[in-house]
């Protein structure tokens, strides 16, 4: 599909059965390009993270597709779903999740050698992800010795090291100073303007605004305000 | 806006002329406010005639030097270590205004209205922050006197954003409790002059 690295087609998600089920996302349709940034608005509980679960494979939808670099996820074994995962995605998040106890160029080197690749020859590519995000002289400290923007640099480091090309960012300045959390943007920007793709969730406009594309979810679904919703569809959502 | 001020400040650096001012300010201000050079001379004019500049010869002789006397520059320091004076509540702001009247009209889908003016800042913000973005990291007092300026309009930007988003929530709410009709005329004689007034902080 050309530059297409992501596609949601018709992506519903339902949590439980029955009486007691909720609905999480309903038809979703979205599209990441290469080199394109995607920005995911919406309320607390409006499926944003969710959305992201399922873009990144986590979760498997109840209906609808997902395609990740033109592959479709309900046509691939959950084996090779950990694969697709592993070398094509990278996932950002609020709270950094690095592994205390391995130094920068470890927890950069992680995904590659859980795709089988010895340290030794991983060590490379973590270094260039490093370096991308300037912190290649800080290689050898543990995430302890560094600022949580420095954390967050590494982290991204680790989403887009040996050349994996969809970036999954949940809220990924929540954690950081407005200043700390502009550079982290910034740094995420230049990784999609060198050719990878992304999703940023924030309900923040501010960071929203770093975004080629702003999509809004409203109680599972996805909203055009220059197609504004009538007062009606809103008043469901409030319990009468 | 503090053109006046700001001009002063500039000459307290040094004297400079008309088209030298404008220069500085601009390049002092990203150029994000342009200024036209009537504008230039009738502020420079009254602040001549307010005793805080005074014309001045020891330039070269094509133009018009000007030069900041003592109580210009006192005016300088008390401008930088004063606030802003912001509007108050008394000042007019058009969209809050356009929402207030809205919300008492019948058949009028403010949400929807929220929704477009929405849409329109959210462009904006996505418009400002890409310019800022072009610009790259600060590399001199001018890009970073630059950046200031356009990170003040994206915060009030995303203040509008928020606001509206608030207002959003708030007026769904009030429309589901009943709260939200539409404001009839009140036809009740009303008394002559000033009607009671909400307390502001600066009277008018």
């Amino acid at each position: 599909m050309g530059d297409e690295l992501l596609r949601l087609d018709g992506v519903s998600v339902q949590y439980g059965h029955g009486e007691t089920s909720v609905t999480a996302l309903t038809g979703v349709d979205l599209t990441v390009s290469r080199g394109e940034l995607v920005a995911v608005m919406g309320a607390s509980g409006s499926g944003k993270s969710t959305l992201l679960t399922v873009a990144g494979g986590l979760r498997t939808p109840t209906s609808g597709e997902v395609v990740v670099e033109g592959h479709y996820l309900s046509q691939l074994s959950a084996r090779q779903i950990a694969t697709l995962r592993r070398r094509s995605l990278g996932f950002v998040f609020q709270d950094f999740n690095l592994i205390p106890s391995l130094t920068a160029l470890e927890n950069v080197s992680l995904p590659l050698e859980l795709d089988g690749l010895p340290l030794r020859r991983a060590k490379r590519p973590a270094l260039d992800a490093l370096a991308v995000v300037g912190l290649a002289d800080r290689a050898d400290r543990y995430p302890s010795d560094l600022s949580g923007g420095q954390q967050q640099r590494i982290a991204i480091a680790r989403a887009v090291v040996g050349g994996r090309s969809l970036v999954l960012a949940d809220e990924p300045t929540g954690a950081l100073d407005s200043t700390t959390g502009e550079a982290v943007l910034r740094m995420l920007r230049s990784r999609v303007d060198a050719g990878a793709g992304g999703i940023l969730v924030t309900h923040d406009a501010r960071h929203a605004a770093w975004a080629d594309r702003i999509v809004f979810l409203r109680d599972g679904r996805i909203v055009d305000d220059a197609q504004p919703t009538p007062i009606t569809a809103l008043l469901d959502g409030v319990g009468r | 806006m503090s053109i006046r001020q700001s001009f002063l400040a500039i000459l307290d650096q040094g004297p400079c002329y008309g088209y030298q001012l404008r220069s500085e300010f601009e390049r002092r201000t990203g150029s994000t406010w342009p200024l036209n050079i009537g504008q230039i001379y009738s502020t420079l004019d009254r602040l001549e005639r307010d005793g805080l500049i005074t014309r001045d010869d020891s330039g070269d002789s094509e133009h018009i030097y000007y030069a900041i006397t003592t109580s210009g520059r006192a005016e300088v320091g008390a401008w930088l270590t004063s606030p802003v004076a912001r509007p108050t509540a008394a000042a007019r702001d058009e969209l809050a205004m356009k929402l207030a009247i809205a919300v008492t009209l019948p058949g009028v889908d403010i949400v929807r209205m929220i929704q477009t003016q929405r849409s329109a800042t959210l462009r904006t913000l996505q418009e400002l922050t890409r310019t800022k973005r072009a610009g790259g990291e600060a590399a001199s007092a001018e890009d970073l006197a630059w950046q200031l300026v356009a990170d003040s309009m994206i915060f009030q930007a995303e203040a509008e954003i928020r606001w509206l988003d608030h207002s959003e929530t708030r007026l769904v709410e009030a429309v589901a409790s009943g709260v939200a009709v539409p404001v009839p005329i009140d036809d009740t004689p009303v008394r002559r002059g000033r009607p009671a007034r909400v307390a502001t902080e600066a009277g008018e």
